[in-house]
């Protein structure tokens, strides 16, 4: 910071910054992150994040894990994206091995897919609303959110940390209901779309407290290579399902959602359009969903060629970038995650300073962190 | 003039807004009987509550009416097993005529330390294992949750195709 | 006509056997620790019916059942939290201004007590029935933030030292437009008196019979209250989302228990305030218009009990406050601020004179 600390004269006012630690145990952070906000009364004058408190070293782990059981630890990352964390994983391997997964494990893994953004995004909404404070709608959102969580339940057997997208397909296949399942579900879930409408989109306090908040400009968003849809309402193209497409969504009839307005209400209505996407592209895949095998057979141990591999997949916060490094045996030599939230984190600073103590909250929701993302 | 018309558009704006969000939760308040999303969990454990089949509570071995198992104790889960949440310990006996056989003595399973994942049954080459839903598995002390999955005295059944096979 | 007991006589027939027994003095001290031992209890009847209310209003709006496990609809819950929160330590931190970190709490209460004293309960039952209640009680209400201030000052704490200046910032905005809508009140009733304004919405009540100027004040009424409470969307003190607690995030136990006593009994007082102001207070409703049809409606409203008019309409207003509370997001602190200095002072002040016009003119029914 440039500006000195100036020695006042007698009949000026004597103002103090001082510092306050936001976490990492706190309503507002979701989670253990600490935040080191330098506050001149109301106005935030500095942020420094300091991560670590939930670091549970996974790429470490994965070292000594072969690549079959190393794929469950994913799920633990960004837990509200547990599916599409897998999928990166099984994505990685699968192209090492050179293995084509079938028609319907591709169809059931993006039907999971945009279920779990579906999700995610639903829980966002709960949330971003509440550090608002709103405490209403976070009900809403859990009621909508609940409902796809039977389907996972049903179907893969757990609700939040599921090992169900493996290398090779899926680890079981679907329930003969689950097409049924889903359609009577979506159609509920856009029955409900309104009452968000209703309560917080439409609401004029809601618009004005994120209206013109937290400036992200273009340039900004790229070189903190923030990604997903804190990217994508700065007007940054980023949508790795349109431009690394992978397993079949390069098929699929689905926008990229931009918005250019680069603030609060700019990734809330990103996030907002995102989900309408997902339905849609779900929408598409049950019209008509493939039968024939849900997995193909790979052997009980996998060993990956020695070589590098990267994959990327666009989950719920961004992109997730997979690296391995594979020496030949059953453990990868270094797997590398880039996820999403670690990026975004640095949003938050060039948000919010300059603003309100409150608008803080607000930021950080609408970037939405998950903060086990951030550490790993 | 202009300014005051936008300043009484603005108001008139706001409160129209505001009972919107106003109107949703007084509709939700006067239907609660038939919006409620809540489950009265204790109350409703014989009754409504809705475990899917297929969730993932606990593995157990099934065993038969003959008190048999199908559990070759080729250790395969426990290699599976990411956490270790699974101990084979075999045997050896001798059988009727003669041969030395390696058999199951306790299939030990760590409740406390598994993570669901599946992969143990995924890794069985008998379908000997399986998940059940059952959820209420809490006890007082984590030493509890050590369970040995095969019964005393049960033994493994005689698969007649893995014979048939094997002569 | 059903002969009912009036709480005159209840008062009446105490004095009389007071003055029996005593003299005059011992019987006007014991009188007035009767009724501020009464007022209490009530009121603590009502809270303990607030608290319990909040939660279902909450739960009913939230899609959940509320409490429904201690007692039969979890009505006994809150006396469950109560006992709860007696059995607690009371700590302080440890470098707090333990003198002023203990005063606070009941510094507050006392406060918010002494609002009662000018309210008229029922024809006749006012603790203090002076020519100036009104008055008393604007002044008094405005004295409640220095006990949010010395909580949040003495506990040493930057989320309670935030949360108290919100605090300060905000009473002393929106006592402003609070008060010129009490104004508007009163330049209709044509005294300060409650018992003088309550009978003269004998023939209808003021938000009835004052036109529009009384609805728009009842409305910045309704709005600058709940701010005074720091009730949502106004909770700026307490913004769990910003400041964990606000001021009151070291307090622990029942010294929680009486900030948290507090917040209800605000409401309590400002919803007795607002029904005394434009809905009569304890008045049935009456409609100001001289049909055969209007009298039988307005004699059959009267056998509708008073109290049940008194409390009906307190607990309305209250149920306003906690729908506001459980729908909308909070503001931030500067748009709270426009919104009184913008929005709320230039709109009673032209409503005030609005008012004005219409008393002049005769224009009220
Ligand atoms: S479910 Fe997973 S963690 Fe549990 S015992 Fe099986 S392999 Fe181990
Ligand atoms: S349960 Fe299955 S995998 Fe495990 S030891 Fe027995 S037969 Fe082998």
């Amino acid at each position: 910071m440039e500006n000195q600390p100036t020695t006042p004269s007698p009949t000026e006012l004597r103002t103090e910054e001082f510092v306050v630690n936001i976490g990492p145990q706190h309503p507002a952070t979701h989670g253990v992150l600490r935040i080191e906000a330098t506050l001149d009364g109301e106005t935030v004058k500095d942020i420094l994040p300091h991560l670590g408190y939930i670091h549970r070293g996974i790429e470490k782990m994965t070292e000594s894990m072969p690549y079959k059981q190393s794929i469950y630890l994913t799920s633990r990352m960004d837990y509200l994206s547990a599916h599409i964390n897998n999928h990166a994983c099984s994505l990685a391997i699968e192209n090492a091995l050179g293995i084509e997964v079938s028609a319907r494990a591709k169809a059931i893994r993006i039907i999971m897919d945009e279920l779990q953004r579906l999700t995610s995004h639903e829980l966002w909404w709960g949330s971003c609303a509440m550090d608002i404070g709103a405490v209403t709608p976070f009900f809403l959102g859990f009621r909508d959110r609940e409902r796809i969580l039977e389907i996972f339940e049903a179907n893969t057997g757990n609700r939040l940390t599921m090992n169900y997208i493996i290398p090779g397909g899926v680890m079981r296949d679907v329930l003969p209901s689950f097409v049924t399942d889903v359609k009577e579900l979506l159609k509920k879930i856009k029955g409900y779309r309104h009452e968000y409408d209703q309560l917080i989109t439409g609401n004029f306090i809601f618009q004005h407290r994120t209206q013109g908040v937290g400036y992200l400009s273009k340039e900004q968003a790229i070189s903190l290579a923030c990604s997903g849809p804190v990217a994508r309402a700065s007007g940054v193209s980023c949508d790795v399902r349109k431009h690394y497409p992978y397993d079949g969504y390069e098929k699929l009839d689905f926008n990229e959602v931009i918005d250019y307005g680069c603030d609060n209400w700019a990734r809330y209505l990103v996030h907002m359009e995102e989900m309408n996407q997902s339905i849609h592209i779900i929408e598409q895949l049950l019209d008509n969903f493939p039968t024939g095998e849900y997995r193909t057979k790979i052997k009980g141990i996998i060993k990956l060629p020695e070589g590098e591999y990267y994959q990327r997949v666009e989950t719920a916060r961004g992109e997730l970038g997979v690296y391995i490094v594979a020496d030949g045996s059953n453990k990868p030599y270094r797997m590398k995650f880039r996820t999403p939230s670690f990026s975004n984190l640095g949003a938050v600073k060039p948000t919010t300073v300059g603003l309100k103590i409150a608008d803080l909250m607000a930021n950080m929701s609408t970037i939405d962190l998950v903060v086990p993302d951030i550490d790993r | 003039m202009k300014s005051l018309f936008n300043y009484i558009k603005e108001v008139v704006y706001a409160f129209v807004s505001l009972a919107k969000g106003l109107l949703l939760t007084l509709r939700y308040f006067v239907t609660i009987r038939k919006v409620n999303i809540t489950e009265e969990y204790p109350n409703n454990r014989t009754t409504t509550i809705s475990v899917k089949e297929r969730f993932y509570g606990e593995v157990v071995l099934p065993h038969d009416e003959n008190n048999e198992h199908k559990c070759t104790a080729c250790t395969l889960c426990q290699i599976a097993c990411p956490n270790n949440s699974i101990q084979i310990i075999s045997k050896q006996i001798e059988t009727e005529d003669g041969k030395k056989k390696r058999v199951l003595d306790k299939w030990v399973y760590h409740l406390d330390s598994c993570t669901f994942c599946y992969q143990c049954i995924d890794a069985c080459p008998q379908d000997a294992i399986e998940m059940k839903n059952s959820f209420e598995l809490s006890v007082y002390d984590r030493t509890k949750l050590i369970y040995q999955l095969n019964r005393p005295g049960s033994k493994l059944k005689e698969k007649p195709t893995v014979k048939e096979q094997q002569s | 006509m059903i002969s009912m007991i009036e709480f005159t006589d209840i008062t009446a027939w105490i004095h009389s056997l007071l003055l029996s027994v005593m003299t005059p003095t011992w019987t006007y001290i014991v009188e007035l620790a009767l009724s501020g031992v009464t007022a209490l209890v009530v009121l603590l009847v009502c809270v303990i019916i607030m608290v319990y209310m909040e939660r279902k209003v909450a739960g009913f709006m939230q899609l959940r059942w509320g409490p429904n496990r201690v007692g039969p609809y979890g009505i006994f819950q809150v006396i469950a939290d109560v006992i709860k929160l007696l059995l607690k330590e009371s700590f302080s931190p440890n470098r707090a201004d333990k003198v002023m970190f203990n005063i606070a709490p009941a510094l507050a209460l006392c406060v918010s007590l002494m609002a009662l004293a000018p309210i008229s309960w029922a024809p006749g039952l006012t603790m203090w029935d002076t020519n100036i209640g009104i008055l008393f009680i604007t002044a008094i209400s405005s004295m409640g933030v220095i006990g949010i201030l010395m909580a949040g000052w003495s506990s040493n704490n930057k989320y309670s030292l935030i949360g108290a200046m919100r605090s300060g910032a905000q009473i002393v905005s929106y006592e402003l437009s609070a008060g010129l809508s009490i104004v508007t009140a009163v330049a209709l009733a044509g005294t300060l008196s409650t018992n003088g304004i309550i009978q003269s919405q004998a023939d209808g009540w003021w938000i009835l019979k004052g036109q529009i100027p009384a609805i728009i004040a009842f409305l910045i009424y309704v709005i600058a209250s709940t701010a005074e409470c720091n009730r949502a969307p106004f909770d700026l003190a307490e913004a769990e989302s910003e400041l964990t607690a606000g001021y009151h995030t070291e307090y622990a136990g029942m010294q929680f228990g009486i900030f948290y006593l507090n917040e209800y009994i605000n409401m309590a007082i400002v919803s007795i305030i607002a029904s005394t102001l434009f809905l009569g207070g304890w008045m049935p409703f009456h409609l100001p218009f001289d049909y055969p049809v209007v009298h039988v409606f307005n004699h059959i409203m009267d056998f509708i009990p008073t109290w049940m008019w008194f409390f009906g309409k307190m607990f309305l207003i209250i149920f306003f406050m906690m729908w506001f509370r459980w729908t909308f997001p909070r503001l931030r602190i500067d748009q709270l601020l426009k919104l009184e200095w913008k929005y709320l002072l230039p709109i009673s002040i032209v409503n005030l004179l609005f008012a004005a016009v219409i008393i002049v003119l005769h224009w009220h029914l």
